[in-house]
């Protein structure tokens, strides 16, 4: 490899990571608008809609009010290991989210092909487990350093939970890495390529061997409680222990916390898209009696466009100006997305976002519908219930394999 | 200078300086701290020998799973800081000399056994080699020692019981 060619590459990383970041930052913003605005609907609210047309400010409005706040240390607190936590939950959370593919197309950056990935490492997947079950120690940590015992109990409760739950979130995969046999994210996904009968895409979830159903039920689950979200967010249960670990922190040290909790949702969502709902791949057959769904993103852009026009001149004063421009610029991207040079590469980062998306909403659904656990039956329901069901899906499944060869 | 051998010598130099400072700390947990960063010093040297597949199980196993374990348990016993107390007289003199003649005698016999060696990177993708190993060759061994471990899980829930008032009333919870 000559020198000019290794430099280039790496510049393209640099670039591709910058980006990725300020792709995941924003998304972690507008997540928690998300969040907010689907929690209000689910109980009959607006949520918010004070700051921007349709609350679109509030994430900028939270992050300038997360600067500005006092930072506080509590008295007899572990200064280095408080400092730390935060910093370990966010970082990794963030950085797991290097290894997802967002789409098959290379693209050409500095004259270099590049594929819509960070890191395609052989053990893409075992990487990304190895970076969330790292992630328990900002938790833990924060609560012991914090020198209050509401702390030190979320944390107690968050690393018991964390090694108990690990172990189904691991198996719940196992199944997928039997039927594709690699680690490797991008050949996983490429594994699901086909389709039953001509209609029905081969995805993991639907596959002809063994369909992965209970997986994604397991997996799904046990995500959701290494996540630490309701129903499973006992390490932060307001009604018991004040805040759980993050009681003591406040500005910017809490802001860490809260971003990287949402950062692992999305890291979660990603990868329950490319395991089970096969990432990238549209969910039409590519026959030429189907072309016409090439043009679905294009429309989707359109539509929204169009919907964001009508509903700004339903508004006063700065929304009435705000959001037909937010229009005019998807139904730019709309625009673009019909341009023969664009269209192919266009469809994969489409359809992994929906699914993502899609994904994101269950989470957020879940967690607006059920009640927290109580302790007792989360430990009974991980280690009776999750863990037998998730064996049961290997068992199965390995069998299926043998049976198919 | 390869940029191989720099990467080599930070993470050694991580991993010793952590090793070290497992004994040195005072905070149980701290300690415990510190051999997460072992942990995952090492697991970087074994991503430098190209077997990606130990370095993240090292991560996930070790560094994920049991030192979970050991910090919950410094957690869940709220253990204070260790008291030092002086070396006794049997330690300063015979411990401590056995002590660095180990330490160059392990170094010496690992330094003769490996001055041939050069490292070789798996072929054909780590997993495969590891996980034929593991299922095929060795498969008895393997089990062997799982049933081994199992065993050991069972005694130890038998001891804690057995302190813990009687059996018959434990059932009944």
């Amino acid at each position: 490899m000559n020198d000019s060619l290794a430099h280039s590459i790496l510049l393209v990383s640099l670039i591709k990571v910058l980006v990725l970041l300020f792709l995941v930052l924003t998304a972690v913003a507008y997540l928690v608008w998300f969040e907010r605005k689907v929690a209000a609907h689910i109980q009959g609210r607006w949520g918010p809609y004070r700051v921007g047309p349709h609350g679109l400010l509030q994430p900028l409005a939270d992050g300038a009010k997360f600067l500005l706040k006092e930072d506080t240390t509590p008295a007899g607190a572990d200064r280095f290991l408080y400092f730390t936590a935060p910093v370990i939950t966010l970082t990794l959370a963030i950085s797991a989210i290097a290894m997802i593919p967002f789409g098959p197309a290379s693209v050409r950056i500095l004259g270099v092909a590049t594929p819509l990935v960070i890191a395609n490492i052989n053990v893409g997947l075992l990487a990304i487990f190895a970076m969330t079950s790292i992630g328990v120690y900002g938790v833990a940590l924060a609560g012991w350093s914090s020198n209050n015992k509401y702390s030190l109990l979320g944390g107690l409760r968050s690393s018991a939970q964390m090694i108990s739950y690990e172990l189904s979130l691991t198996l719940s995969v196992v199944g997928i890495l039997l039927l594709a046999g690699t680690f490797n994210l991008s050949e996983l996904i490429l594994r699901q390529d086909g389709f039953t009968w001509g209609y029905l895409p081969k995805w993991n979830l639907l596959s002809p061997t063994f369909p992965q159903v209970l997986g994604l039920f397991c997996y799904f689950i046990a995500a959701i409680a290494e996540t630490n979200r309701a129903p499973f967010d006992l390490a932060e249960a307001e009604s018991e222990i004040v805040a759980g670990y993050h009681t003591e922190y406040s500005s910017f040290k809490f802001a860490m916390f809260f971003m990287g909790e949402y950062a692992s949702m999305i890291t979660v969502a990603c990868l329950a898209s490319i395991l089970f709902l096969g990432g990238w791949l549209s969910p039409f057959p590519q026959t030429p009696g189907m072309d016409w769904t090439r043009y679905i993103p294009a429309a989707v852009f359109a539509a929204s466009a169009v919907g964001l026009i009508l509903d700004g001149l339903h508004h006063r004063s700065l929304a009435r100006v705000v959001l037909p421009l937010l229009g005019l610029v998807l139904g730019a991207l709309s625009f673009l997305c019909l341009q023969p040079a664009i269209i192919d590469y266009v469809q994969g980062p489409f359809w992994f976002l929906t699914k993502v998306l899609l994904v994101l909403f269950v989470y957020v659904w879940v967690r607006w519908t059920l009640p927290r656990f109580r302790y007792d039956q989360l430990m009974r329901f991980g280690w009776k219930f999750l863990f037998p069901v998730a064996l049961l899906n290997v068992v199965v499944t390995s069998l299926a394999v043998v049976m198919r060869r | 200078m390869t940029a191989q051998l720099v990467i080599f010598l930070i993470l050694a130099a991580i991993a010793v300086a952590g090793a070290v400072s497992v004994i040195l700390q005072r905070e149980p947990i701290h300690s415990a701290i510190s051999l997460i960063a072992v942990m995952i010093a090492l697991a970087g040297l074994f991503l430098l020998l190209e077997s990606e597949f130990i370095a993240a199980v090292q991560i996930i196993v070790y560094a994920g799973a049991i030192m979970v374990l050991f910090v919950f348990v410094i957690m869940l016993l709220n253990a204070g800081a260790e008291e030092r107390t002086n070396m006794s007289r049997m330690a300063r003199y015979v411990g401590v000399p056995l002590a660095v003649f180990l330490l160059i005698e392990l170094a010496y016999q690992v330094g003769a056994a490996t001055s041939s060696m050069t490292a070789q990177p798996a072929a054909d993708g780590a997993t495969r080699g590891i996980s034929m190993l593991l299922f095929q060759d060795f498969v008895f061994p393997f089990e062997l020692t799982s049933i081994l471990i199992l065993i050991a899980i069972l005694g130890a829930l038998v001891l804690a019981q057995r302190s813990e008032g009687a059996p018959a009333q434990r059932a009944q919870q």
